[in-house]
């Protein structure tokens, strides 16, 4: 069992190194295709040929792109993520000042979206055909489809402009209490919950309902197991991967991919800072990004299978 | 400000403009006395006038407060180099933080602000003589080697500077006296003060290279500065200006989104925002608390027909294109009427320049038809390169293409988006929008986009007449005459030009009622972005 993990933890690590590569050079290329680059976009109307030459050989964009590319790698592989040609700041920096709002928005949600989503799912696959299954299911469905633009300006324009109970936006001042915290992650929290409930929940009720067919699942059911102790103990532990691999699907969004939502609230997180970076041109800010998010998605999958692995009494027991 | 209209015929609009600018920023009676007199005025009619205006603003400033405002931009591009500054968030924190050496007036005038006077003999050679005692935020006094580095520091390409083609004019900036600089131009200039006092030319403590400090002059002081987050600015206990600014404290973020904004100043959490759409106006003026700010003629949407190719190089579908302007009806229903019906040419009626005797091209779609048959340009469709980048483009090429239709004439209008469209799209086609902001002089407006070799003259349009003009009235001293150069000038891209104006466009800010002290300066919203040592809160 530890050596089955410990394989696949070194498998996976060698993989995620050559994906990160992949894609800092596709990101590179894209970016590079992109019209216009960063010395470009500052200047903006103001652009004069020259101004733009000096403006260039400051932020490094005279050299030939494969030059900047490497010496960019060379900077990453020293744990050094180069500086943004446009803030004059380290990238490192930048990305400090905003990720951790961007994890606490995410661990919060989680938090409460998590459980909601397999509480759902289960009960749905438990009573599947039911009145409640059915309910639940459109519910959910309607829910995502609904696009989350909508969801949190209606939000705000009924709980904040017409009630007058939330703050329409999540981030001016510092925040000092948890009420605080709370109040002004209510919204943001109940737009990401609805975009990401549904497809967990949906995963969990089809893997645990494919167990719960299973001959074993008969055969406990003929040794007297009560229905709870028959889903939970039973059918759930070998639902574990499927189920974890949605999770971690939908967290790795939350990282990365929440852009409306710190739009519309406001709130200083890692994904305006990305799309920042691209409408600037500023390639190192997008990279440094881009690999944040591919590392951070290869974690989130890498860790659902080993939850899989675990919980998994055949592969547990062997 | 009902009581303006009763000011105009004793003083004239522009003076009652002026005063009721300045009763708004905070002025006493006896600033407003000392105004009209030193408008060569009897004192005692200047007396029961400057009563008058106190009556009309007989609220005094109250010190003290906090406000959060919201601007339509920010990003990891966010700056306080002044040189660098591009948007209204980066001008409006400019103005917090640091002076020029003038400042400009409700009129676009330049008044003494870190300069006490400035004064020409041939509009060449300037002396500005320095106030005393003024400091920056680290305690430093303010010297003309500050200045000297404000000032040149632009014309090194390594600055990086947006505002480069205007101090490429400045020859020299040199140290004439304990308190005096003395600017030498390369060609006379009357407007030197008023280019001056825009926010890329505010001083800096020389030999700063970082300048995420904000060390200036301004009303406040930094406390705390993010790019792409928000700053917050505290006053400034030792301002130069007495009883200046009223506010404690003023937290600045970007919004981009619109409805964003405005929810969340009617949810009561922001105080002041920038850039209210049309049609986000009613929802903002329905609540008791809260009102908007317009300020008119802040820019233009321009029809660019580059006159160097087909089919802009054919006078005739220049004039056809003018024609199909249905001016009235694009400013109802694209502006919902925040704006002014424009006549083609580029300065507003702001300006003192305006020139008003032109006639107003009026949409004639007959006359249109006349020209482009004239023109005779055969079937072929006409692209018409429009984006969101360019304010409101999109929905005037889709009116244009409506009426041009009308008259068998085939635009095809292509939409870019707004992402890089200055540097892939702007200029680079036959017919195209582009997008002027106010400028604080008619002599920069028409001398960044029309005269012939400016990197900006969007329609390549060339006019040896008009470029001679062009210098001739900036050198000029004598304001009749120089109104008649402009006058003509403006006649010429009026009736020759490869550009159609078809309205100027307001900017409309929405804030709570209790904030006050706002009026317009007409180069942009915001005071011209300069509201921070201006507005007040009422108790």
């Amino acid at each position: 069992m530890n050596a089955l993990l410990l394989k696949l933890l070194v498998q996976r690590i060698g993989l995620a190194c050559l994906s990160l590569l992949a894609v800092s050079v596709v990101v590179f290329a894209v970016t590079g295709v992109l019209p216009g680059d960063a010395a470009q976009e500052q200047m903006g109307q103001e652009a004069t040929p020259e101004a733009l030459a000096a403006l260039r050989a400051q932020m490094g964009l005279d050299l030939p792109a494969h030059e900047r590319y490497l010496h960019w790698l060379g900077g990453l592989v020293r744990g050094d993520l180069g500086k943004s040609s446009v803030a004059q700041l380290p990238v490192s920096e930048l990305i400090a000042s905003r990720l951790p709002n961007s994890l606490l928005l995410a661990a919060v949600t989680a938090l409460f979206a998590v459980p909601i989503a397999l509480t759902l799912g289960i009960s749905s696959a438990v009573w599947r055909g039911s009145w409640f299954d059915r309910a639940a299911s459109t519910a959910a469905v309607t829910v995502v489809s609904v696009p989350e633009f909508l969801v949190a300006t209606l939000a705000v324009l009924v709980f904040a402009v017409q009630l007058r109970w939330l703050p329409a936006l999540s981030y001016l001042s510092n925040i000092e209490s948890l009420g605080q915290l709370l109040r002004a992650f209510a919204m943001p929290v109940l737009t990401l919950t609805c975009v990401i409930v549904a497809q967990m929940m949906r995963m969990t009720r089809a893997a645990v309902i494919d167990q719960l067919e299973a001959p074993y699942i008969e055969m406990v059911q003929l040794k007297g197991a009560s229905p709870l102790r028959t889903v939970l103990a039973h059918a759930l532990p070998n639902a574990v991967g499927p189920i974890a691999n949605a999770v971690a699907l939908s967290l790795s969004y939350l990282l990365g991919g929440v852009i409306i939502v710190e739009t519309i609230f406001n709130y200083p997180g890692i994904a305006k800072l990305m799309v920042d970076g691209v409408t600037q041109r500023d390639i190192p800010l997008v990279q440094a990004c881009a690999m944040l998010f591919c590392a951070g998605y290869l974690i989130l999958v890498t860790a659902a299978d080993l939850c899989g692995i675990v919980a998994n009494p055949r592969l547990r027991h062997r | 400000m009902t009581d303006r209209t009763s000011f105009d015929p004793l003083v004239g609009p522009e003076e009652s403009r002026r005063l009721f600018g300045a009763l708004q920023r905070g002025a006493t009676r006896r600033d407003i006395l000392a105004m009209l007199t030193a408008g060569g005025m009897q004192a005692a009619l200047a007396g029961s006038l400057a009563t008058l205006a106190g009556t009309a603003q007989a609220q005094t400033p109250r010190k003290g407060g906090r406000i959060t405002v919201a601007t339509n931009a920010s990003g990891v591009n966010d700056t306080l180099d002044p040189a660098r500054q591009s948007n209204q968030t980066d001008y409006c924190r400019g103005f917090m933080f640091y002076n020029g050496l003038t400042s400009l007036d409700g009129s676009l005038t330049a008044k003494p602000s870190l300069a006490e006077e400035f004064t020409t003999q041939d509009a060449r050679t300037w002396v500005f003589k320095l106030r005393k005692g003024v400091q920056f935020h680290d305690g430093k006094p303010l010297t003309p080697a500050d200045v000297v580095f404000s000032i040149m520091r632009h014309k090194e390409a390594a600055t990086a500077s947006r505002a480069k083609v205007l101090a490429d004019q400045i020859e020299s900036v040199t140290v004439s006296g304990p308190d005096e600089v003395t600017f030498r131009l390369a060609s006379p200039n009357a407007d030197l003060p008023v280019i001056l006092g825009t926010y890329h030319f505010h001083i800096v403590k020389a030999g700063t290279t970082d300048f995420n400090a904000g060390i200036g002059t301004g009303p406040y002081k930094v406390k705390e500065f993010k790019p792409g987050v928000r700053s917050v600015a505290v006053r400034n206990e030792n301002y130069w200006k007495p009883n200046r600014p009223y506010l404690d404290e003023i937290e600045l973020v970007g919004i981009t989104d619109e409805s964003a904004r405005v929810n969340a100043l009617l949810a009561g959490q922001l105080d002041l925002v920038q850039a209210v759409s049309p049609r986000s106006v009613d929802r903002v003026t329905a609540s008791a608390q809260h009102a908007v700010f317009e300020t008119k003629s802040v820019s233009y949407t321009n029809l660019i027909m580059r006159r160097d190719s087909s089919p802009g190089n054919n006078p005739d579908f220049v004039l056809a294109m003018k024609h199909l302007f249905n001016r009235e009806q694009l400013l109802k229903s694209i502006q919902l009427g925040r704006g002014v019906v424009a006549n083609d040419q580029p300065i507003a009626t702001s300006n003192r320049f305006y020139f008003k005797g032109l006639p107003q091209r009026a949409y004639d779609p007959e006359k249109a038809k006349w020209h482009i048959q004239k023109a005779n340009l055969g079937g072929t469709p006409i692209p018409v390169v429009a984006s969101p980048a360019a304010t409101n483009s999109v929905e005037m090429a889709l009116v244009m293409q409506h009426a041009a239709k009308q008259i068998g004439l085939n635009l095809d209008v292509k939409r870019m988006p707004a992402d890089g469209y200055w540097s892939t799209h702007w200029m680079k086609h036959p017919v195209g929008f582009g997008n002027v902001n106010a400028r604080p002089s008619a002599d920069l407006a028409l001398t960044l986009f029309f005269k012939s070799d400016a990197p900006w003259n969007e329609a390549a349009w060339k006019n040896e007449k008009f470029d001679q003009l062009l210098v001739a009235a900036r050198a000029e001293i004598d304001q009749a005459k120089r109104a008649q150069m402009y006058a003509d000038m403006q006649v010429m891209v009026h009736s020759e030009g490869g550009i159609g104006v078809p309205m100027f466009i307001s900017s409309i800010d929405g804030h709570k009622s209790k904030l006050k002290g706002l009026a317009p300066v007409p180069i942009s919203g915001m005071m011209g972005s300069s509201f921070a040592e201006h507005v007040w809160l009422d108790a």
